[in-house]
């Protein structure tokens, strides 16, 4: 959260968004935090956020999933249990591997899929019944909102930028119980 | 515009040439009599010792005549009766085959032996061929679906097409003329005798399949040649006509194609073993056409970027072409394993049989290709980064071009020369005269325009091409 004042600049446009981002943040502006309706493709990169470790994550989660998947099946299928099905070697887990295959790849993606998903809702603070952050409702249908720090600047300089850069509406939040 | 530079050219010619003596070498080194075969065999046995099961498995697997033999060639490994497979087969001379089976056998062993530089010669050409035809299939794909992030590499595309031409008659020519070599259902005497390829013979009969042959090769040469000509007036064109004209060929190729290179995979691979079939098959073959392909591109593109040409291309396009090497390689390893775990699972005889064969007898290298075409491509690029750095997709498409190439590999020979396959001096010319050739009529197929389209409607969008 930031401290102090901000304002809210809406927009109506994708292109107009990460054209003014850019410009925005040429010109030594601070950019809290954007909302947008849906995920605008190189907004990351043109924002300078850091590169998402999300990724890495998945992987080893897959990894994690790959593992469980040989271990159960190892257990279930060769050591507590072991069945004869279509005559298949039923002693060995490497000669009967093919036939675990699919569950190896199912709980690999199963895996993945989901501790991925936790991890992002942990990540960014969100559950079931949390209250909506977003500023303005309108960023969950048309507009693009950025969070703009006035920190010290001229408020007219700099609400006279943002409009050139192609802003729709703009206005001044006041934060002073966060500060 | 690209010129094709006199060392590339000469390095070309260079393989086309030890590539042909090589052939050369290897056509004539194939033995003539049934008594050179078993000099071979026994100087083979010498080497390595157990020769005497390999006698056996020879014949097993074409004949309908022999099919006892690909029941007891099974060893059950788990059951801990290591002997079983010994004792089966004594059991099977003692009812009476042995003596007068040797002679057959020996001739059949005599025949697979021939077969060995057609099938190697057929191996490389096809393999240089498909990488046409799927380019071919990739730029339609682009074209059809009005695609705007590919339109700067469609030169290059085009490039690798031109190969398609030569490419494709001579792999007509190889299997017409191996003929009885691959194909035993060409055989008059054997049909006689195999009720099951008689019931095939509506459609796999010498005629009918010349015919088809002859249509694939020239259906796909016309859309590539009326592609190619409409792609270049579109440079100077003042309308959106030619543009147009590509996009209705396009559907037309690609209706056309699916059809055609199933019936190419059953004519020209699956039908080596006429009694063997599978459903997957003529998608498993276009899966590593298509990935092969698209490798190629990324390929050419990464040289043809380091030697200043395409400066235009981006690391977004390379990007993008990484995720289809990606992708593609995933999807061969799908269809690979959906058809080899059904028919592992089942265990019919007379569907396992083709599998069985490549696992006795080229067990290290049949599943290391796995680790060629989905391990090592899936880790090295997996990461988004690493598709951007063109060493890194290089490595990765020689990786998978090797991996494909020992598909390939793996289609024919065991189907053709049974047991007696291997990568010799005449596989090594083979690939080398159809590298020469593929390099050759590549080069010269992009220095013929400029590398950079025009007036395509999708161009700019393609230049402004970002991920």
């Amino acid at each position: 959260m930031a401290s102090g004042n901000v304002l809210h600049v809406l927009y109506n446009d994708d292109d107009v968004l990460m054209k003014a981002v850019k410009e925005i943040r040429a010109n030594k502006y601070r950019i809290n935090e954007a909302y947008t309706p849906f995920p605008v493709h190189g907004l990351d990169k043109a924002m300078g956020l850091p590169h998402t470790r999300l990724a890495i994550c998945s992987f080893i989660y897959g990894l994690i999933g790959l593992s469980v998947a040989t271990l159960m099946m190892n257990f279930i299928m060769i050591e507590d249990w072991p069945r004869n099905i279509g005559g298949k070697p039923s002693f060995s887990y490497l000669q009967n591997m093919p036939a675990f295959v699919p569950i190896m790849f199912e709980l690999t993606v199963f895996f993945a899929a989901h501790l991925m998903v936790i991890t992002f809702y942990l990540r960014s603070k969100i559950w079931p019944f949390k209250k909506a952050e977003n500023p303005d409702p309108r960023t969950t249908d048309d507009h693009f909102l950025l969070e703009v720090d006035t920190a010290g600047h001229d408020l007219d300089a700099l609400s006279k930028f943002l409009y050139d850069t192609g802003a729709s509406e703009i206005s001044l939040i006041h934060n002073e119980e966060h500060a | 515009m690209y010129k094709f530079s006199s060392k590339l050219r000469l390095f070309a010619i260079i393989c086309m040439v030890l590539g042909l003596i090589g052939l050369v070498f290897g056509f004539l080194s194939v033995p003539g009599t049934v008594e050179e075969a078993n000099e071979i065999l026994a100087a083979q046995e010498a080497h390595h010792g157990g020769g005497e099961a390999h006698h056996e498995e020879g014949a097993a697997h074409h004949e309908a005549g022999e099919a006892h033999h690909e029941e007891t060639n099974f060893v059950d490994e788990v059951k801990g009766e290591p002997g079983y497979s010994e004792k089966a087969m004594a059991n099977d001379k003692d009812m009476g085959h042995g003596a007068h089976e040797d002679g057959e056998h020996m001739e059949h062993v005599l025949h697979q032996m021939q077969t060995k530089p057609w099938s190697a010669t057929f191996i490389a050409a096809f393999f240089f061929m498909m990488i046409a035809l799927g380019t071919l299939v990739f730029y339609a794909i682009q074209n059809a679906a009005q695609a705007g992030w590919s339109p700067l590499l469609f030169r290059v595309m085009e490039g690798i097409t031109a190969y398609l031409l030569p490419g494709s008659v001579i792999v007509l020519l190889i299997v017409i003329f191996a003929g009885e070599h691959f194909y035993p259902w060409m055989n008059h005497e054997l049909v006689e005798e195999d009720k099951i390829i008689q019931g095939k013979s509506g459609y796999l009969n010498f005629p009918f399949w010349l015919i088809r042959g002859i249509i694939y090769v020239v259906g796909w040469n016309l859309y590539r040649y009326f592609a190619v000509k409409n792609s270049r007036d579109l440079d100077t064109a003042e309308d959106l006509k030619p543009y147009k004209n590509i996009f209705k060929y396009s559907i037309y190729f690609l209706a056309f194609f699916i059809v055609t290179e199933s019936t190419m995979a059953w004519d020209w691979f699956m039908s080596m073993t006429p009694h063997w079939y599978s459903t997957l098959f003529a998608w498993y073959i276009f899966a590593s056409i298509i990935v092969s392909a698209v490798t190629v591109i990324a390929i050419v593109t990464v040289s043809l970027k380091a030697i200043g040409q395409l400066e235009f291309v981006n690391d977004s396009h390379l990007h993008d072409l990484a995720k289809f090497m990606f992708g593609f390689s995933v999807f061969w390893t799908y269809l690979w394993f959906g058809q080899f775990m059904l028919i592992w699972y089942a265990n019919i005889p007379e569907e396992v049989t083709y599998f069985i064969l490549r696992i006795q007898e080229y067990n290290p290298m049949f599943f290391g290709m796995l680790i060629l075409n989905f391990v090592l491509p899936i880790l090295i690029l997996m990461n988004s980064d690493f598709k951007r750095v063109s060493w890194f997709v290089v490595i990765a498409g020689i990786i998978i071009l090797v991996g494909h190439y020992i598909d390939i590999f793996f289609l024919v020979m065991p189907s053709t020369v049974g047991p007696y396959g291997s990568f010799g001096i005449t596989e090594f010319a083979a690939l080398l005269f159809f590298l020469g050739l593929f390099i050759f009529t590549v080069g010269m197929g992009l220095s013929k325009v400029s590398l950079r389209p025009k007036n395509n409607p999708f161009l700019i969008e393609s230049e402004h091409f970002h991920y």
